[in-house]
């Protein structure tokens, strides 16, 4: 109960200062939530990759690596199928595969699971930098479209239901995995691998199964955080596109308490402040270098971080390889 | 009608070794069937070739008239076998429902149908007698609750044979008594159940034949009607042993350690000693009895300097000791046998001559200056595997070869050899075969007589009762009653230990 009303509380601080801006300015304050939730799906969908892999007890620092060369994959297939579609379902599937092979060296070789992340970087960034060309364009992105009626809505409706199709797939995933890790076999498993591997397996859940099926489908949820930034936000690729937000989401996910929905609030508030900073820097209202605005949404995220972090138990057998008859 | 286990003549040789030599056993729908053997007799080998974990060199091994197939664990378990194992298999963080229902869930749809899993466990508990709260998390629950729960998570899947390993090494009297009667229950309705135990009188109560195993061989079958424990002692140590604990009354003399108003937290920043005074004086044991989790560990800890100390003082001779400070509290005085002889007793890749001088390495005789003497390591490491009877090839091999009462035995030897005023003793005895238990118990005894005070935590209050002068009850982190031996009462300390006022 103690922590449902603590919740409720940033809900309502939310809201309230939502409600603040909005009367102040209508428009602009609409605009930048737009922006803000742009902003946040990547991290989300990345917080997503990393809650999926922890909670069955697979450290995963190769987030930033998988979301680089998935973002990679679908720029540069989509440059030349000349179709970003087929760019985001290779993407998804070399997502896939660098899940597969985490898994691979983390269950199987039983590797220490920080190196096993740090490989999947290493390799992203050497390939993207080695495959890399200049100045190439792709034919299209996944533009932005109205849902019936929902867009409608004041506010909200513009804020959530008018964005591209890579934007509603990647809410409807946040969706779907709140919902699979809390209340399918699925999801109980999960946790169940993730907290205590022994007590599965001796209950017929096959560890290592679930590890790979996970950590694979992780690598696809990846994959489509790249995409997203590649095909739907940005629409071009450069070295160094990812800039950090693997490593960010890991942090939005432990603030989110390795709750997807959790995590989605974390990067909604990091989206939010990224927006607001680029729209004070527009504005130029104050007269700062513009370095400051852009560590504006950090610096706020440490704070916010601090104050709210408390007590915080990841799953149990987190970055233990799993053996059997051990306990 | 055929058995519902039945074992001809298996016989699994590893390396060097056979683990199960030519065993045959039976176990019958509605008996109660106890194994009993030493660590390494061969009981863990037997059951896993009864699960089809390994395949036995010969022999068959036939679960209700049909034999089993090598590597089909899902089908051993699908004819009914269940297994209570020493190590629950529970999801601390999860509900007591959700751990029933993992692996099998009843669904709706996509879904979990919570109300009708929960529903489910309700009417499985209600009948076989086995109450739970089928939404309480499983840590915040009481151990003896935590293994009802394992029991409940072998009935569901309509066991027709219940193995139960070790079920009684962490409850506390009354829950082994509440368990001995539910086993008897489920015996009468119908089930067959094996209980691997070395607690002698456990079998004695609850046994209705009695298997034992010595060095993988079969020594012979008994019942509790034809034998007594000293009987069954024998059998399995294959020598007589004298359960009884031999000892004079103590010489107490001036106090030694005094432990004033300390308050200590435990791993998860809770205070788990809330508060204990206590005094041990030269030449006795006192004896710290208490279900575990109760503080006792944290006690120990603190006390020999490897915890913080929140408030008050840990004195030796009238000299307070500083706190988290393990190598200056040992050279005031303290030896110490840790519970977790693994984690903080050896170093299981340094060899065990290496972990006898492990406190002392760095003084003479051991070190000259800064070099070693590896020539004394040696003579000591030599002398003390004879005198502590450490079964092992050489003191050369490295400690982490050695099974757990030998482990155990080199960690007795390092602390004991030094003749310290006072002696930390936890858990000395746990997962140690009766014959290295009674090799320790004299070696406590005798450390007493030679003017030691000695403290004695252990989860385990027969040898509580066994051994010590005096005994401290200790219940949720605070000394409840301090009572002397001749004085103690079985039944009351149990009350006590769970919490009780009278």
């Amino acid at each position: 109960m103690k922590a449902l009303t603590k919740r409720n509380s940033y809900i309502v601080f939310a809201l309230a200062a939502t409600a603040f801006f909005y009367s102040r300015d209508g428009s602009i304050t609409t605009s930048v939530y737009a922006t803000g939730v742009a902003f946040a799906l990547p991290l989300a969908l990345a917080a997503m990759v990393g809650i999926m892999c922890e909670r069955t007890g697979i450290v995963n620092i190769g987030i930033e690596g998988t979301m680089l060369i998935s973002a990679f994959v679908a720029f540069f297939v989509s440059y030349l199928t000349q179709s970003i579609i087929i760019g985001l379902i290779a993407s998804l599937l070399v997502g896939a595969l660098m899940g597969f092979i985490l898994a691979l060296m983390a269950v199987s070789w039983r590797m220490d699971q920080i190196i096993a992340g740090t490989i999947i970087n290493i390799l992203a960034t050497g390939l993207t930098s080695f495959l890399y060309v200049q100045g190439k364009t792709i034919p299209t992105v996944f533009r932005s479209f109205e849902i019936p009626l929902l867009s409608k809505i004041p506010f909200f409706g513009q804020v959530l239901f008018i964005h591209g199709a890579l934007t509603f797939l990647g809410l409807a995933v946040i969706f779907i995995l709140y919902f699979g890790i809390y209340h399918t076999p699925w999801g109980l498993r999960s946790r169940a691998v993730g907290e205590h591997p022994s007590s599965a397996d001796t209950a017929g859940v096959s560890v290592v199964r679930l590890r790979y099926i996970n950590v694979t489908i992780a690598g696809a949820i990846g994959a489509l955080a790249g995409a997203y930034l590649a095909l739907e936000l940005v629409g071009s690729f450069e070295r160094g596109f990812i800039a950090g937000k693997g490593f960010t989401a890991l942090a939005l996910m432990i603030f989110g308490r390795w709750n997807p929905l959790g995590a989605l609030a974390a990067a909604l508030f990091f989206g939010l402040t990224q927006a607001y900073a680029s729209q004070l820097m527009i504005d130029q209202v104050v007269n700062i270098p513009s370095q400051f605005t852009a560590a504006l949404p950090y610096i706020l995220t440490i704070v916010v971080l601090t104050i709210s972090a408390g007590k915080v138990r990841p799953p149990a057998a987190e970055g233990q390889p799993y053996e059997k008859g051990q306990s | 009608m055929s058995a519902l286990l039945e074992v001809t003549g298996v016989t699994k040789r590893y390396p060097g070794v056979v683990a199960n030599d030519n065993l045959s056993l039976t176990v019958n729908a509605g008996e109660v069937v106890a194994l009993l053997g030493e660590n390494g007799a061969g009981k863990s080998t037997l059951l896993k070739a009864v699960f089809g974990l390994i395949k036995p060199d010969s022999g068959e091994i036939k679960i209700g008239g049909t034999p089993i197939v090598f590597g089909d664990t899902a089908g051993v378990i699908a004819r009914g076998v269940g297994m209570v194992h020493q190590h629950f298999q529970l999801v601390p963080v999860m509900t007591v429902t959700e751990n029933l229902i993992l692996g099998d869930e009843p669904k709706r749809g996509l879904f979990i149908n919570q109300k009708a899993a929960r529903q489910e466990i309700i009417a499985l508990s209600k009948r076989y007698g086995l109450e739970v709260d089928p939404d309480a998390v499983i840590e915040d629950l009481p151990v003896g609750m935590q293994q009802r729960v394992e029991i409940l998570k072998a009935l569901r899947k309509d066991v027709k044979l219940l193995i139960l390993d070790e079920p009684t090494a962490v409850l506390t009297p009354q829950e082994i008594d509440e368990l001995l009667s539910v086993i008897r229950n489920l015996a009468k309705s119908g089930v067959g159940i094996v209980l691997i135990t070395h607690k002698l009188h456990e079998v004695m109560a609850v046994a209705d034949r009695v298997v034992v195993l010595r060095g993988g061989k079969l020594v012979g079958t008994t019942s509790p009607k034809e034998t007594n424990e000293a009987g069954l002692a024998q059998m399995m140590v294959g020598r007589s042993v004298v359960l009884q604990v031999n000892r004079t009354e103590a010489k107490q003399g001036a106090a030694v350690l005094e432990v004033k108003g300390l308050e200590v937290r435990d791993d998860r920043k809770i205070m788990s000693v809330k508060g204990v005074d206590l005094t041990l004086h030269k030449g006795e044991i006192l004896g710290v009895a208490g279900v575990e989790g109760n503080g006792q560990r944290e006690l120990v800890e603190a006390i020999c300097g490897m915890r913080h100390r929140e408030s008050g003082q840990v004195l030796i001779n009238g000299v307070a000791t500083k706190d988290m400070a393990p190598h200056s509290v040992h050279e005031a005085g303290i030896s110490h046998i840790p519970e977790d002889r693994e984690k903080h007793g050896l170093v299981a890749n340094y060899t065990i001559a290496d972990n006898l001088v492990l406190n002392q390495f760095d003084q003479e005789p051991f070190a000259k200056g800064w070099v070693r003497n590896l020539a004394e390591v040696g003579k000591n490491a030599n002398q003390l595997v004879e005198k502590f009877d450490i079964r092992t090839p050489s003191a050369f091999n490295t400690a982490g070869s050695l099974s757990g009462g030998n482990k155990q035995k080199v960690v007795v030897a390092r602390e004991l050899s030094q003749d310290l005023p006072i002696l930390v003793a936890a858990q000395p005895t746990r997962g140690v075969d009766v014959g290295s238990i009674e090799f320790i118990h004299n070696q406590l005894i005798s450390a007493r007589d030679n003017g030691a005070g000695v403290l004695l935590v252990s989860a385990e209050l027969d040898e509580i009762l066994s051994l010590s002068d005096r005994i401290a009850v200790m219940s949720g982190g605070k000394i409840v009653a301090i009572v002397e031996s001749k004085d103690a009462d079985r039944n009351y300390i149990g009350r006590l230990m769970a919490g009780l006022k009278e």
